[in-house]
C-alpha cells in the first residue's frame, strides 16, 4: 500500500494525460486516401499480386511456354536439397557483409564533409554520388576493365610494387571480394547523402557545448554524432542489407557464364535467374524467390528487434 | 509501422521475377493492306545480308513486308520465351539446335511438313543432318538457312617468326601440340593455342576427335574414357603453358586474343570468317584449315533454321517468307554477303569468293564428317552444368578426369529428369 493513496480522480487524470491525443476529426480523410491511392494501387499491382502469384507458382511445375501443374511441396524440397542453393546463400551473406562496409565508410566521409567552413562540399558530394546513379551494367563493365588480368589498370599499378598480375574476377579466391568492393564503391555515395542529412539535423549547440567542455573531434564524433545518428544508421543498415541480399546485376555483368569462379560468386537471385529463365525450372525458382523473401523479412525483423538496444531517438 | 516496413522488404524481394519477366515487344501489321511479318534474329552482323534477302522477297510479294526484330544473343531466348507466353513473339524467327526440341515438344512451332509438300520446298537441297536436326517426332518444324563448321585458324606471321610450317589437312594432334609449344612466347605473352571452355568450338570437337561423344541414346558421354582423353588434351595445353588458362580467357576470349595476335591458333566457326576478315592483320596474314585429326577427323556441324510461331496470326505470309528463305535465290544473296555458308547446295561459291584471301573451302569439305550439334529436349539444363564443373580444371588446377566423370553423372541425372 502506498503512502500517498491516489484518489480515483487523480488516477483518471493521470491516465488521460498519458493517453495519446484524440484523433483529429475524419474531415478530409477521403482526400488523403485519394492521394495515397495511386501508390497503393501500384504496390498492389506490381508487388502484392506478383508476390501472391509467386507463392502460388512455387507449388507448381511450369511449362516453358505457359501452363502449369500442381506439384505440392516438391519445389521446396528441391531447393533445400540443392547444394548450389546453400552455396549461393553463403555467397549472398558474404556480399551482405561486404556491402555493409559502405556504412562506416559513408559515415566517416559524411562527418568529414560536414565540418563547418569546408569548401567545395557540393563537388565532393557529386563525386561520391555519381557511382550510385550510374547503371550497374556500366559500372560492372568499367570495373572489369580495371580488374582485367592482362592489361587492367589495377594490375599495372600493383606491378610497380612488384605484385604479380592476377585475374581478379576469375579467380575464385578473389572474385567475391572484387565484386564486393565494386558494390561498396557504388553504394557509398547513396548512404553518404543520407548520413549528411542526418548529421545536419543534429543541433549545433551540442557540439558547441562539447567544445567548451574540451571534447576533441574524435570524442565529439563518438559521443554526439554517432548516437544521434543512430536512427539514420538504422534506416541505412536495413536498406543496405536488403539491397545486398538481392544483389544480381553487378555479378551477372562482371562474371559471365564461362568464368571458373561462377559457382563461388553466384548469389541467390543469380541462381533464381538461372533456374527461371535458362533452365525452365520456374516452379523451383519461385520457391527459391519466396524463401529469399522470408529470409529478408526475417533478418529485417531481427534488425527491428535489435534496434531497441542501440538506436536513440532524440 | 514496423509491420509495414517488414512487408515492404518482403515485397521487394518477391518483385524480382516480375521485373525480369516484363517484355515490351510488340508485333503489329502496318496499314495499307500490307501484311507485316516480324522476323526475329540475334546476329547484327547478318542484318545487312538479311535486308537484301528481304528486299528480294518483297519484290516477289509486294503485299508482304518483313520487319527484322533484332534481339542480342544474350537475351534472345529469354525474350522469346516470355514474348511467346505473352503472345507477342515474332511470326518467323531463328532457331538453333540447342533450343529446338524444347520448342517443338511444346507445340509452339508451326508444323511445316504439309506446307513443304504443297509448295514443293527444295528441302533435299540442304544437308540432311541439318534438316533432321529440325524435325521432331517425324514432323518438320524448321528449314535450315545456313550451316557452320569449325576450323583451325592460324596466324601466318607468328608461324613465320617461329620458323615452322603452316597447319594443313594432314595435321594431327601431335602436330598441333608441337606447334603450340614452339609458338608460345611467354616474354611477349603470346600463346600457341587457346584451350578455351567453349562447348561448340572447342570442347565438343575435342571430345569427338578423341573418339568420345557428348550425348548418345539419351546418355552422357562425359564420363567416357575417350571423352576424358579429349578434354585432357585441352587442359594439358593449359598446364604446359601453351594456352592461357580459362581464368584469363574470361576477360579476353580466345577469339579476341587471336584478333590481337596474342595467340597463334584458335578453333573458330565458319560464321566468324567475316569478322576475321575485318581485322586488317588477319586479312593480310590469317589462314584457316580443317581441325587437326585426333583419333578421328571431326568437326561439329550446326546451322540455324527459320521457324514459324504457332501463335502467329499471319501464318500464310510467314510461310511464304520461310519458303523463300529455303530457296536458291535467298541462299545466293546470303552467301554473297559473306556472313555465313548458305545451306542450299551449290550456292556456297559466292561465300567462298567473298573472302578470296582465306581458304574457306575447308569449312565446306568438313561437312561430310561433321557431327551434328548434340541436343536434347532440355539441352540448356545439362549444358549449364559444364562450365561450372570443368572450370577449375581449365584454369590449370588439374583434376579433369574427376570433373568430367562428375559432369557425366550429373548430366545423366538431368537427362533422366527430362524424360520423366
Amino acid at each position: 500500500m502506498s503512502l500517498f493513496p491516489a484518489t480515483a480522480a487523480a488516477k483518471a487524470a493521470d491516465r488521460r494525460a498519458t493517453k495519446p491525443a484524440p484523433r483529429p476529426a475524419p474531415r478530409g480523410q477521403r482526400a488523403a486516401y485519394g492521394f495515397i491511392a495511386p501508390l497503393g494501387i501500384g504496390f498492389a499491382v506490381f508487388y502484392f499480386w506478383p508476390m501472391i502469384q509467386t507463392f502460388y507458382f512455387s507449388f507448381t511445375e511450369f511449362g516453358p511456354f505457359g501452363g502449369h501443374t500442381w506439384t505440392g511441396t516438391d519445389n521446396y524440397a528441391r531447393v533445400l536439397r540443392d547444394v548450389t542453393v546453400w552455396q549461393a546463400l553463403g555467397n549472398t551473406l558474404i556480399y551482405c557483409g561486404i556491402g555493409l562496409v559502405a556504412l562506416p565508410l559513408a559515415i566517416v566521409v559524411a562527418a568529414l564533409l560536414n565540418r563547418r567552413g569546408l569548401r567545395g562540399v557540393a563537388v565532393y558530394r557529386a563525386l561520391y554520388f555519381v557511382p550510385f546513379v550510374t547503371l550497374p551494367v556500366a559500372v560492372g563493365l568499367v570495373w572489369n576493365w580495371l580488374y582485367n588480368g592482362d592489361f587492367g589498370l589495377l594490375n599495372e599499378i600493383l606491378g610497380w610494387f612488384g605484385v604479380d598480375r592476377h585475374y581478379w574476377v576469375s579467380d575464385p579466391s578473389t572474385a567475391v571480394l572484387a565484386i564486393g568492393a565494386v558494390m561498396v564503391w557504388s553504394t557509398t555515395g547513396y548512404y553518404l547523402i543520407i548520413f549528411m542529412a542526418g548529421i545536419k539535423a543534429i543541433p549545433r549547440d551540442y557540439y558547441e557545448a562539447a567544445e567548451l567542455d574540451g571534447a576533441g573531434p574524435l570524442r565529439r564524433f563518438f559521443t554526439i554524432t554517432l548516437p544521434l545518428l543512430s536512427p539514420t544508421l538504422f534506416f541505412a543498415s536495413v536498406i543496405c542489407m536488403i539491397q545486398s541480399l538481392q544483389t544480381f546485376d553487378l555479378i551477372y555483368i562482371m562474371m559471365g557464364e564461362k568464368n571458373p569462379a561462377v559457382g563461388d560468386t553466384q548469389s541467390v537471385v543469380g541462381l533464381f535467374y538461372k533456374w527461371a529463365f535458362i533452365e525452365n525450372a520456374q516452379g523451383a525458382a519461385a520457391a527459391l524467390a519466396f524463401l529469399l523473401m522470408l529470409l529478408i523479412a526475417g533478418l529485417t525483423y531481427l534488425q527491428f528487434r535489435l534496434q531497441r538496444k542501440w538506436v536513440h531517438y532524440g | 509501422m514496423r509491420r509495414r516496413t517488414l512487408l515492404c522488404s518482403g515485397l521487394a524481394a518477391a518483385s524480382a521475377p516480375v521485373l525480369a519477366a516484363c517484355s515490351d515487344e510488340g508485333g503489329s501489321a502496318d496499314g495499307g493492306g500490307r501484311t507485316t511479318v516480324s522476323y526475329g534474329m540475334w546476329d547484327p552482323a547478318q542484318v545487312p545480308g538479311m535486308k537484301k534477302v528481304i528486299a528480294a522477297f518483297e519484290e516477289q510479294h509486294p503485299d508482304i513486308s518483313v520487319r527484322i526484330e533484332l534481339t542480342p544473343w544474350a537475351s534472345y531466348w529469354t525474350t522469346l520465351k516470355t514474348s511467346m507466353r505473352g503472345g507477342t513473339a515474332p511470326d518467323v524467327f531463328w532457331m538453333n539446335a540447342v533450343n529446338f526440341q524444347l520448342y517443338a515438344a511444346h507445340d509452339v512451332l508451326e508444323p511445316l511438313t504439309e506446307h513443304i509438300a504443297h509448295d514443293r520446298t527444295p528441302v533435299d537441297r540442304h544437308p540432311e543432318q541439318l534438316v533432321r536436326l529440325y524435325s521432331y517426332d517425324g514432323v518438320q518444324y524448321g528449314l535450315p538457312k545456313d550451316f557452320d563448321t569449325i576450323g583451325l585458324w592460324y596466324n601466318k606471321a607468328l608461324f613465320d617468326k617461329a620458323g615452322i610450317s603452316y597447319p594443313d589437312t594432314t595435321w594431327t594432334w601431335d602436330d598441333l601440340r608441337d606447334a603450340a609449344a614452339e609458338l608460345t612466347n611467354p616474354r611477349e605473352r603470346v600463346h600457341g593455342f587457346c584451350s578455351e571452355m567453349q562447348r561448340q568450338i572447342v570442347l565438343y570437337p575435342a571430345i569427338h576427335a578423341a573418339g568420345g561423344y557428348v550425348l548418345r541414346d539419351g546418355h552422357s558421354g562425359f564420363g567416357d574414357e575417350r571423352s576424358v582423353e579429349g578434354l585432357r588434351f585441352l587442359t594439358d595445353m593449359i598446364d604446359r603453358g601453351w594456352s592461357p588458362p580459362q581464368s584469363a580467357m574470361v576477360e579476353n576470349i580466345g577469339r579476341v586474343r587471336f584478333w590481337s595476335e596474342k595467340v597463334a591458333m584458335v578453333h573458330d566457326l565458319s560464321a566468324m570468317a567475316g569478322q576475321m576478315y575485318a581485322v586488317p592483320a588477319l586479312k593480310d596474314h590469317g589462314g584457316v584449315t580443317v581441325l587437326p585429326q585426333g583419333r578421328e577427323h571431326t568437326t561439329i556441324i550446326h546451322g540455324l533454321a527459320n521457324v514459324i510461331s504457332a501463335k502467329s496470326d499471319k501464318k500464310a505470309a510467314a510461310w511464304k517468307f520461310v519458303h523463300f528463305m529455303a530457296g536458291r535465290r535467298a541462299a545466293e544473296i546470303q552467301a554473297a554477303s559473306g556472313v555465313t555458308i548458305s545451306s542450299y547446295a551449290g550456292t556456297q561459291d559466292a561465300w567462298l569468293k567473298s573472302m578470296p584471301e582465306f581458304d574457306l573451302k575447308h569449312f565446306i569439305d568438313m561437312e561430310k564428317y561433321g557431327v551434328p550439334y548434340p541436343s536434347s529436349k532440355n539441352t540448356a539444363v545439362w549444358e549449364n552444368l559444364q562450365y561450372p564443373l570443368l572450370g577449375a580444371a581449365f584454369s590449370g588446377k588439374g583434376g579433369i578426369e574427376d570433373a568430367a566423370r562428375t559432369l557425366g553423372k550429373q548430366m545423366d541425372r538431368a537427362l533422366k529428369e527430362e524424360r520423366s
